[in-house]
């Protein structure tokens, strides 16, 4: 048992501030992550002729991708200004990359889920400028494809950029942790989705992820010292222990999935609800640990106690 | 623009955001907290000048300290501490307060009126308006208390590398020709962004009330850029009554704080130190610098905030990693023949 951490405070008031944001930015980071991998196995079940899980990787990923885009806008404070975003590209600004990468990745994406719609539609209406999809179809979806890893990988430098504790101190591990539960819910949605003669590849990407996750999730706490408290207390430990244990549950179910589409759908559906639990956990541990004193004065007297303070050195 | 030491080192942050070499010297506040008398004026100020809202009346147990924090709505506040603790050479004053009861000087009095005191005389009871101290020297707690109040007016750092301006995705905050860190109202979409940012918990998204302005809109110190660029004082330091809050250029102000607290270590108090000058700390020097009489976080200060950016070459290189490992992973899943 750790000691208690012994700490001074200003009457235990916060020092650094919360974020204001609410439960659109989570959502968002599951969403984004989800539309993310969506677009890879749609691209690699396109080049490797599963039709079905091609179909539902394009259009998850585009109402994945709307979702997001509507709660982020959402939780902006000033919603009707939200092109102010594509004012400026700041390399500084994670918000700033994602909103650019996003700018890329959306419209193939789009142009993807819309090639695939057309191809739903019946021969007799496929005329037009919609003859024009056929060309479109597997350009977009593998460009989507390639721009797709960014963004569920730039989310986790978006909140590692803060001062919350619990988040910047996460910083070399939580790309890792976004990315694996990023291929893990996508994964699942290909299970849920797709019938048991196509989902060879999403199952071994459902294991992979589901495992990458957990793996980096545990050596993340491991680096984080006390700031890993926050995600063991509280609102974000109960969500955190939700997403291990419906995760481990997926990953196992995974294994079964091939021989009973039951199992793949309980298991794909355990998978997405694991990944949104972690970005849920994650995003509370932060907020709870910037709403706590200890966790911005606690380490930061532990770093000026074993070395000095930080100063630059030439 | 972007330098060697954009994210982290000393720099000229105007200098650095692309100024001219004609752009006039960094200005900033150096806050001597050692005489401040917590009269509130410069947060009153502050908010008279700005417009900016008062929205909480609440009183809060914390000494005298009633406006809670630095947030959308308070852009310079007041700390008070009160702490079992001798200040340097502080006396009571008690003493000398007696001996001029002694002689009265017919001034107005504590203790109960004199016709109560004529009525106790008769009754053969000790006259309680007078006050009873023990001699000199027997009793240290008269003369010289225990106790001891710390007063300090916290405000915007405008750090030499802010996060927030780094942070910000649309161009709303922005560096000022004086080196000041300033949000364009008319810019800003409240994304929310540079609140987490802030190691010193200063901007906020403007909540309320109903009906001010620019609620939605991340708020905070603008070190009085329109008054800068009218060659005037900002509001608070200007209503300083003690020059506990000292405005001027940042070079002249570190050398004025340097001073400052060796001249207080020579008078024994050797609790002042500087906090926030040092162009080689965690935020290349704060544009407004603090002299304290305890440890920062007493006064809800981070004992040694770093600018999350310092980092951010390392977190893009992070997820630049995770980004290809999920590539290569997916890739790999669809290699195999089975399914």
């Amino acid at each position: 048992m750790v000691p208690e951490a012994t700490f001074t405070s200003y009457y235990g008031r916060a020092i650094v501030k919360p974020s204001p944001w609410e439960a659109d930015i989570p959502a968002y980071l599951f969403a984004g992550g989800l539309a993310a991998g969506s677009s890879l196995i749609a691209a690699g079940a396109d080049l490797t002729g599963r039709p079905t899980l091609r179909r539902s990787g394009r259009l998850g990923a585009i109402a994945a991708l709307s979702f997001s885009m509507v709660a982020l806008v959402h939780d902006l404070g000033k919603p009707s200004r939200f092109l102010n975003m594509l004012r400026v590209a700041k390399l500084t600004s994670p918000m700033s990359v994602g909103t650019w990468i996003l700018s890329i990745y959306g419209p193939f994406a789009g142009a993807a889920a819309g090639a695939e719609v057309v191809r739903m539609l019946p021969a007799r209406y496929r005329v037009g400028p919609l003859r024009l999809a056929a060309y479109v179809d597997r350009p977009a979806g593998v460009l989507a494809a390639l721009f797709a890893p960014p963004v569920a990988a730039y989310t986790a430098v978006l909140l590692a950029d803060t001062a919350t504790p619990s988040w910047h101190a996460a910083y070399k591990e939580l790309p890792f942790v976004f990315v694996g539960s990023a291929a893990a819910a996508s994964a699942g949605l290909g299970l849920v989705t797709s019938p048991l003669e196509e989902t060879g590849p999403v199952r071994r990407m459902a294991l992979g992820g589901a495992v990458a996750e957990l793996l980096m999730e545990h050596r993340m706490e491991q680096s984080m010292g006390i700031t890993a408290e926050p995600l063991h207390q509280g609102k974000a430990g109960r969500l955190m222990r939700a997403a291990k244990a419906l995760t481990l549950a997926g990953a196992a179910g995974s294994l079964l999935a091939g021989r009973s589409r039951t199992v793949a759908v309980l298991s794909g559906t355990a998978l997405l609800a694991g990944s949104a639990c972690t970005r849920f956990g994650v995003f509370e541990a932060g907020q709870a640990s910037a709403r706590d004193p200890k966790y911005t004065v606690v380490p930061q007297r532990e770093r000026l106690e074993r070395d000095a303070p930080v100063r630059f050195e030439g | 623009m972007a330098g060697k030491h954009s994210l982290f080192g000393p720099v000229d942050p105007a200098a650095d955001a692309g100024y001219d070499e004609d752009h006039p010297p960094r200005k900033g506040f150096f806050t001597d907290t050692s005489i401040c008398i917590g009269c509130k004026a410069c947060e009153v100020a502050c908010k008279e000048w700005n417009d900016v809202p008062s929205d909480h009346f609440s009183m809060l147990g914390s000494s005298y300290d009633n406006s809670f924090s630095l947030n959308a709505n308070q852009w310079r506040h007041v700390a008070f501490i009160e702490q079992p603790k001798r200040m340097g050479e502080q006396e009571s004053g008690l003493r000398r307060q007696a001996a001029e009861r002694a002689v009265s000087l017919g001034m107005p009095a504590m203790g109960a009126p004199p016709d109560v005191l004529k009525a106790e005389a008769l009754r053969g009871d000790p006259p309680q308006g007078e006050v009873m101290l023990p001699e000199s020297g027997q009793d240290d707690a008269v003369d010289r208390p225990d106790f001891r109040w710390l007063m300090s007016s916290d405000v915007c750092k405008h750090c030499t590398h802010a996060a927030c301006l780094d942070v910000c995705p649309t161009g709303s905050l922005f560096r000022s020709e004086f080196g000041t860190v300033v949000v364009q109202d008319d810019i800003c979409n409240g994304c929310g962004y540079c609140v987490p940012a802030c190691p010193y918990g200063v901007i906020e998204r403007r909540k309320g009330p109903e009906g001010a302005k620019n609620v939605g809109i991340a708020q905070k110190c603008t070190l009085c850029y329109d008054r800068l660029d009218a060659g005037a004082t900002p509001a608070c330091a200007q209503a300083c009554p003690t020059q506990s809050i000292q405005f001027g250029d940042v070079e002249e102000l570190r050398e004025r704080a340097n001073a400052r607290v060796e001249t207080l270590h020579e008078a024994g108090i050797m609790d002042a130190r500087l906090y926030g000058n040092d162009p080689d700390d965690g935020v290349g020097g704060a544009g407004a610098f603090f002299l304290l009489m305890d440890e920062p976080e007493v006064y809800g200060f981070p004992p040694d905030p770093v600018v999350t950016t310092k980092d951010l070459p390392d977190m893009f290189r992070k997820a630049g990693l995770a980004a290809l490992g999920l590539l290569a992973g997916v890739a790999v899943s669809f290699v195999g023949k089975r399914g």
